[in-house]
C-alpha cells in the first residue's frame, strides 16, 4: 500500500483530525516504578514518576513539557507514545483507548505516533546505513512508498535538510545535529500524526540547537504535524510552543498557552523557574531582587510530600498545602493552575495564613538525606510540624476542614482544639 | 555494614544447604535411577548377597530417601551411627562417611589434602597478586612502550600455554636438567625450606598463568579509570602523580581483580588437578581424581561439597571487601 | 624588542619573549595540539588574555571550540594524565602572579594546583572519587598544601562546608557522593576547590549538569565567593545567561581561536564578529518578546584536525564574501581593537560590520 501524501513532491496534510480537534487525551495519569528489595523481591515502595495527570492536545498544536529532573517529564513521554505501560489513567488517541494496548494492538498507532529522542549519539545504530535507519519504519510497518522506499528515504533526507545522497553514509559520518536530523526523518516517514520530542535539542550546541528547533516548526508548518515537546531549557519551550504544561515531581503544577504563562505565571513554582533561567544579559546582572532563589532539591519522587508538592520549598506555603493537594483548575480562560495562593491571582485559600517556616526548614534538611531514610522522613517533617503549628497561635478552621491523616495533621488539630 | 555482612552470610548458608541437598541427591540417587546398586559397588561386584544386605542395611539404603538425606546432614552435622545387627560403627562429626575403596573414613582423607591444595592456591595467588597487578599498571602507565607490549606478549603466551606444558618444562628445566631443586612434596610441619623447595615450581607454574590473566585485566582497567573525571580531580588538587595512581586509581582498579581473585581462589581450592597432577602433589586434587577412577561416591562427594564451601567462603570474603572498598555497595 | 613590542601595540596583544606581565593571570599566544591517529588535534591555536584578581573572566564557545582544553593548559593538567608517547604539545606563555608556568619545574606547578589556582568541574559526581567520603576529599586537597593534622583538616573541611550551604555540615561531611544530590555534590565540589583560598578558580561548565533552580543557587555561591575571597574566575560555558551572570569580560571562542573579547556589555551590545552574532540569533530569550524565528548559523563548528584556512569561521559565515580578493579564505584574521579594551578578529572593516548589526543583526534579536 501506498500513502499519496508521502510521495508527491509539495508536503500535505494528513486530512483525518481537522486542526483544533483533540487529538490526544490523558486522564489521570499514572506511572509507579517499584522498587524491590531482598531476597523475596518484595515491594518496598515506587517512584511516583507520573502521579495523575491530565491533558489534551489538539491536532495541530504544540504543546510543551517543562520541569527539572525528576519531574517525570519523560516518563510521560513514554507513557503516552505507549513505550511504557501507565499504572493507572487513560491515554486516549483520536478517541480511542490506548492505555493498555498490547504490542499488535499497537501497531497500527505506531504510524500515527513518533517519538524523537534526546541523545543523537546513542538513539542511532551505529552499524546501519542511515538509509536502513530512516527506511525502517517502511520495513516494520510493511508500507510500500510509491517509488520505492530509497527514494522516499531520499527525500525525507532532503526534507530535514540533509543530502540525499548520503543515504549510504554511517551515522559516525554526521555530527551531532545532522544525526539528530536523521532521527527526526526517521520519525516522520510514516507521515505521523503525533511527534513526540523529548528534549530534542538539549544534547546539541547552541549554534546548532537553533537549526534544529527552526527545522520543527517548518516541518509543523508544512505537514501539520502536532508536537508535544519534553525539554528542561524554559526558552526553548517557550520559543515552539503554543501551550506549556510545568510539571513538577509527577504532576501538571500549571497549564496554559505561552502568552498567559509567561507574562503571569500564577504558580509560585512556574515563577521561581523562569526567574532562575539567566539571562543574556549583562546589565541585568545586579538585578538579583527580581530572583526567586529556591532553596534546596527537589524532594524524591518515592515518598513525595504531603498535600502540595511543592509546599517543602515554596515562600508562600502555609498549613493548608501541607494537608491538601491543590486541584488543577482553570483559574483564567487558557490558564490552569493547581495552587492554592496563585501568584497574579486572588489567593484560593486567604484564611489560611500560618507558614510553615519550620516545616520549611525541616523539609529541607531531610530532603538531601539519602533515599534509604527517604521513608523516614515524613515522620520527621510531620513531627516538627506538630510542633510548629502548636506554638502558633492561630490556626485557621480551613485547617479542620482539610482531610488527611498524618500525624502532624492529628497534632495541629488538637491544638487548635485547646484553642478554640 | 552490619546489616550487609548478615545478609551475605545468610545467604551463604543458604547456598550451602541448598548444595548439599543437590550433591547427595546427585551422587546417591542418580545412580539408584540409573539402576547401579551401591551396596554391591561397595563391596565388590563378587559378593555374597548376605554381605551386600549387610551393607545396605548399615549404610541405611533402603531407607527412604528424606531419611537418607537427614541422616547425611545429621552425620555432617552432629555425627552418625552406622548399625547392621551387631557390626556397630560410629562416625563422629563431621561425617562424610566411608570411602568404598579404602573403608578409611572420608573426612580424615579430606583434611589430610586440604592443607596441601589451600598452601599451593594462597602461595600462587600471592605471586600472580603482586606480579600480575603490578605488570598490569606499569603497562597502562608506559601504554604503547616496548615494556608493554612485551609484557602483553608474554601475558598472552602466559593465558594460552597450558599448565601440563608449562609444568613439565619447569620440572625438566630446573629440577631434572639443572638439578636446582628437589621436587617432592615436604608436608611444612616436617621441614620449612623443604616444604619451599617443593612448592616453588608448582607456584611459580601455577601463578604465571593467572598473573598474565591479571596483568591484562588490570592494564585495561587501570586505562579506563585513568581517564575518569575523578583521577583529573585529584591531579588537580596538585596531588604527587604517585598518589594519583597509588591510592585513587589503584582503589578503583582493585574491584574487578577482587572479583576475578574470589572466583579463581574458590576453584583452585576445589583442586587444581592439573598443578597436583603434573608435580605429583598429595593435594584434593589428586584425591578427586583417583576416587573418579575408581568409582569411589564418597570421596568425591566430599571433595564436592568442600570445595562448594571454599567458593562460598572465598566469595563472601571478595563480598566483604567489596563492600570495604566501594560504600556504595553497602547500600545494596 | 622594539619591533616585538611594535606589533604587540598592533594587535593589542603582547607577543612571546616579552617581559614579566603586570597582571595576575596572564597568557599568551597559548597553543594546545594533540597528535592523533588522524592529524594533529589543534585544540588550542595561538590564544592570548589578562585577568585581574577579583575580576571574572567567561570563555564561550561550542563543543570543541578549544575552551576546555584551554582550562586544562593553564593547571597544568594536559599533559599530567598522559602516559606514553602521544603527549600534548603546548607552546607559549602561561604567567600566574608572577611564575611562567609552562616553563617552571612540573612539580613546582603541581604545588600551585589547588592552592594558588583550582578547578570546578562539569559533572560533580564523576569528578569525585566515588569511594571516599566527602570529607576525605576536602582533608586530602587541604593537607596536601597545609601541614595539619586531620583533625584541623576535617574542621576546615566542616568550615567550608558550611560555606557553601550545605546544611548540617559536621553529619554530612561523612558522607559519600553517592549519598548527595547534584547539586549538593557541586557544593561540595566548590567547598573542595576553595579549601586552601586559591586566588585564581576555574570553573568549566559549573552548572551545566545542574537544573536550572539549582544553577541559579550555585551561580549565586560562586559570585558571593568570589566578592568575598577576591579570586580571579574564569567561567567557561556554552550558555551566554550564565557568562552574562557573572563575567566581567567575555571571551568568543571558534576552533581553537579566539574571535572576539572584550567587556561584557561591549560583547553582548556591540558584538564585532558573525559568530558571536550567529550566537546571539540563536538563542531563544526569555527577556525579549516572542522572536519569530531564530537566527542559527548554518553548518556545523570544524574539526579541529581540518581546521578552515584563512578564517576558521568562513563556511558558516554569510558575510565571507564582503571582504575583497578571497581574503577570509586565505588570510587568518589577526585580533584587532575595535573598541576600548575590545578585539575582534574579522576581515570585514569596522564600518561594514558596525552597519550589519546595527541594521541587519540587532533589530531582529
Amino acid at each position: 500500500m501506498s500513502i499519496p501524501a508521502q510521495s508527491e513532491g509539495p508536503l500535505v496534510t494528513k486530512a483525518d483530525a481537522a486542526p483544533g480537534d483533540t487529538l490526544l487525551k490523558v486522564t489521570g495519569l499514572q506511572k509507579h516504578f517499584p522498587i524491590k528489595k531482598g531476597l523475596l523481591q518484595r515491594q518496598v515502595g515506587a517512584v511516583h514518576a507520573v502521579d495523575g495527570i491530565d491533558f489534551e492536545v489538539k491536532a495541530g498544536e504544540t504543546l510543551g513539557v517543562v520541569g527539572e529532573s525528576g519531574c517525570g517529564k519523560s516518563t510521560m513521554g513514554r507513557l503516552i507514545t505507549r513505550l511504557l505501560e501507565p499504572t493507572g489513567g487513560k491515554v486516549e488517541f483520536e478517541g480511542k483507548d490506548i492505555t493498555h494496548l498490547g504490542v499488535s494492538g499497537m501497531r497500527p498507532l505506531r504510524r500515527d505516533v513518533q517519538m524523537i529522542f534526546q541523545d543523537p549519539y546513542s538513539s542511532l545504530n551505529p552499524r546501519h546505513t542511515i538509509g536502513t535507519i530512516v527506511g525502517a519504519p517502511f520495513r516494520l510497518q510493511g508500507v510500500e512508498p510509491e517509488g520505492g522506499i530509497k527514494k522516499e528515504v531520499q527525500r525525507l533526507l532532503s526534507v530535514v535538510g540533509l543530502n540525499p545522497e548520503h543515504y549510504n553514509r554511517y551515522p559516525h559520518e554526521f555530527s551531532g545535529g545532522q544525526r539528530q536530523r536523521i532521527g527526526i526523518a526517521r520519525a516522520l516517514a510514516l507521515n505521523p500524526k503525533l511527534v513526540v520530542a523529548d528534549e530534542p535539542v538539549s544534547a546539541l550546541d547552541v549554534s546548532i540547537q537553533a537549526q534544529v528547533v527552526n527545522l520543527l516548526d517548518d516541518l509543523q508548518q508544512e505537514l501539520g504535524l502536532t508536537y508535544v515537546i519534553i525539554a528542561h531549557d524554559l526558552s526553548v519551550v517557550r520559543h515552539v510552543s503554543d501551550r506549556i504544561a510545568v510539571m513538577y515531581l509527577g504532576k501538571i503544577v500549571e497549564l496554559a498557552d505561552r502568552e498567559s504563562l509567561y507574562r503571569a505565571p500564577m504558580h509560585p513554582y512556574t515563577k521561581a523557574l523562569m526567574s532562575a533561567v539567566p539571562i543574556p544579559d549583562p546589565r541585568r546582572k545586579n538585578a538579583k531582587s527580581e530572583r526567586i532563589l529556591l532553596k534546596g532539591d527537589v524532594p524524591s519522587p518515592i515518598s513525595p510530600p504531603s498535600g502540595c508538592r511543592f509546599h517543602t520549598r515554596c515562600w508562600k506555603a502555609t498549613e493548608i498545602c501541607k494537608t491538601t493537594e491543590p486541584i488543577l483548575v482553570e483559574l483564567r480562560t487558557g490558564q490552569q493552575v493547581a495552587c492554592h495562593h496563585p501568584e497574579n491571582f486572588e489567593d484560593q485559600a486567604p484564611q489560611d495564613t500560618v507558614l510553615l517556616t519550620v516545616a520549611k526548614e525541616a523539609a529541607e534538611l531531610v530532603a538531601d538525606e539519602v533515599l534509604a531514610e527517604s521513608a523516614e522522613t515524613s515522620a520527621a517533617v510531620a513531627a516538627e510540624v506538630a510542633e510548629a503549628s502548636s506554638e502558633a497561635a492561630a490556626v485557621s478552621d480551613e485547617t479542620s476542614d482539610s482531610t488527611g491523616s498524618t500525624e502532624a495533621e492529628a497534632g495541629a488539630q488538637e491544638s487548635t482544639d485547646g484553642q478554640n | 555494614m552490619l546489616a550487609y555482612l548478615l545478609r551475605r552470610l545468610f545467604a551463604a548458608a543458604v547456598m550451602l544447604a541448598v548444595i548439599i541437598l543437590v550433591v547427595f541427591s546427585i551422587f546417591f540417587l542418580v545412580p539408584k535411577w540409573a539402576g547401579v546398586d551401591i551396596a554391591t559397588s561397595f563391596v565388590g561386584k563378587q559378593a555374597d548377597p548376605a554381605a551386600v544386605e549387610a551393607v545396605r542395611t548399615k549404610l541405611g539404603l533402603s531407607d527412604p530417601i528424606f531419611i537418607q538425606v537427614w541422616h547425611f546432614f545429621k552425620g555432617i552435622f552432629v555425627g552418625r551411627t552406622y548399625a547392621a545387627g551387631g557390626d556397630v560403627t560410629h562416625c563422629s562429626a563431621p561425617c562424610f562417611g566411608y570411602s568404598f575403596r579404602s573403608e578409611q573414613a572420608v573426612w580424615p582423607v579430606l583434611t589430610d589434602r586440604f592443607p596441601v591444595t589451600l598452601g599451593l592456591a594462597l602461595g600462587a595467588a600471592v605471586l600472580w597478586l603482586v606480579f600480575g597487578v603490578a605488570a598490569g599498571v606499569l603497562s597502562a602507565l608506559k601504554r604503547g612502550s616496548m615494556w608493554d607490549r612485551s609484557a602483553m606478549v608474554i601475558a598472552l603466551g602466559g593465558v594460552s600455554l597450558p599448565i601440563y606444558f608449562t609444568g613439565l618444562l619447569s620440572l625438566a628445566i630446573f629440577s631434572y636438567g639443572l638439578g636446582w631443586i628437589d621436587g617432592k612434596y615436604v608436608p611444612l610441619s616436617q621441614s620449612v625450606g623443604g616444604y619451599l623447595g617443593g612448592m616453588i615450581l608448582p607456584w611459580v607454574t601455577l601463578a604465571f598463568l593467572y598473573a598474565a590473566m591479571y596483568a591484562r585485566i588490570t592494564r585495561a582497567t587501570m586505562l579506563e579509570i585513568l581517564g575518569e573525571d575523578y583521577i583529573r580531580t585529584a591531579r588537580a588538587k596538585g596531588l604527587k602523580e604517585q598518589v594519583v595512581i597509588g591510592k585513587h586509581a589503584m582503589r578503583s582498579t582493585m574491584t574487578p581483580i577482587l572479583t576475578m581473585l574470589g572466583m579463581d581462589l574458590g576453584a583452585l581450592i576445589g583442586g587444581a588437578i592439573l598443578t597436583e597432577t603434573t608435580f605429583s602433589l598429595p593435594g584434593l586434587g589428586q584425591a578427586v581424581l583417583t576416587a573418579i577412577k575408581n568409582q569411589d561416591l564418597p570421596i568425591i562427594l566430599g571433595v564436592t561439597l568442600i570445595t562448594s564451601l571454599a567458593v562460598l567462603i572465598a566469595n563472601l570474603v571478595v563480598d566483604v571487601l567489596y563492600a570495604v572498598i566501594d560504600p556504595r555497595v553497602r547500600l545494596a | 624588542m622594539t619591533e616585538l613590542s611594535k606589533t604587540g601595540a598592533a594587535v593589542g596583544e603582547p607577543t612571546s619573549a616579552s617581559p614579566a606581565p603586570t597582571s595576575f593571570l596572564e597568557v599568551r599566544d597559548l597553543k594546545v595540539h594533540f597528535p592523533t591517529d588522524d592529524g594533529l588535534v589543534k585544540s588550542v591555536d595561538g590564544l592570548s588574555f589578562k585577568l585581574e584578581k577579583g575580576k571574572t573572566l567567561g570563555i564561550v564557545g561550542e563543543s570543541g571550540s578549544g575552551k576546555s582544553v584551554t582550562s586544562l593548559g593553564i593547571m597544568g593538567l594536559h599533559t599530567a594524565g598522559q602516559y606514553g608517547k602521544r603527549k600534548a604539545q603546548i607552546s607559549g606563555e602561561i604567567w600566574l602572579d608572577g611564575t611562567e608556568l609552562l616553563t617552571a619545574d612540573p612539580d613546582e606547578v603541581r604545588k600551585l594546583r589547588g592552592r594558588n589556582m583550582a578547578m570546578i568541574f562539569q559533572d560533580p559526581l564523576s569528578a569525585l572519587h566515588p569511594y571516599y567520603t566527602i570529607g576525605q576529599q576536602i582533608v586530602e586537597a587541604y593537607r596536601i598544601h597545609h601541614d595539619v593534622d586531620k583533625k584541623t583538616a576535617r574542621r576546615r573541611a566542616v568550615e567550608m562546608l558550611d560555606r557553601v550551604g550545605i546544611p548540617q555540615p559536621d553529619k554530612r561531611v561523612d558522607s559519600y557522593p553517592h549519598e548527595f544530590s547534584g547539586g549538593m555534590r557541586q557544593r561540595a565540589m566548590i567547598a573542595m576547590s576553595l579549601v586552601n583560598n586559591p586566588e585564581l578558580l576555574i570553573a568549566d561548565e559549573p552548572t551545566t549538569a545542574l537544573d536550572v533552580t539549582v544553577q541559579a543557587q550555585i551561580l549565586d555561591l560562586i559570585r558571593d565567593l568570589q566578592k568575598e575571597f577576591g579570586s580571579a574566575v574564569i567561567i567557561i560555558t556554552h550558555d551566554l545567561g550564565v557568562v552574562a551572570e557573572l563575567a566581567d569580560d567575555i571571551l568568543v571562542m571558534y576552533g581553537g581561536r579566539c574571535v572576539e573579547r572584550g567587556p561584557a556589555e561591549k560583547v553582548f551590545y556591540e558584538p564585532r564578529h558573525p559568530y558571536t552574532w550567529g550566537l546571539l540569533g540563536s538563542m531563544p530569550r526569555l527577556d525579549r518578546e516572542q522572536q519569530e524565528r531564530l537566527i542559527p548559523v548554518k553548518g556545523s563548528p570544524p574539526s579541529l584536525i581540518n581546521v578552515p584556512s584563512g578564517c576558521a569561521f568562513n563556511p558558516r559565515c554569510p558575510y565571507a564574501d564582503i571582504p575583497k580578493d578571497n581574503v577570509t579564505r586565505t588570510v587568518r584574521p589577526e585580533l584587532t581593537e575595535v573598541g576600548s579594551q575590545h578585539w575582534a578578529a574579522c576581515h570585514m572593516t569596522q564600518e561594514q560590520r558596525e552597519r550589519i548589526w546595527t541594521e541587519e543583526i540587532a533589530p531582529k534579536l
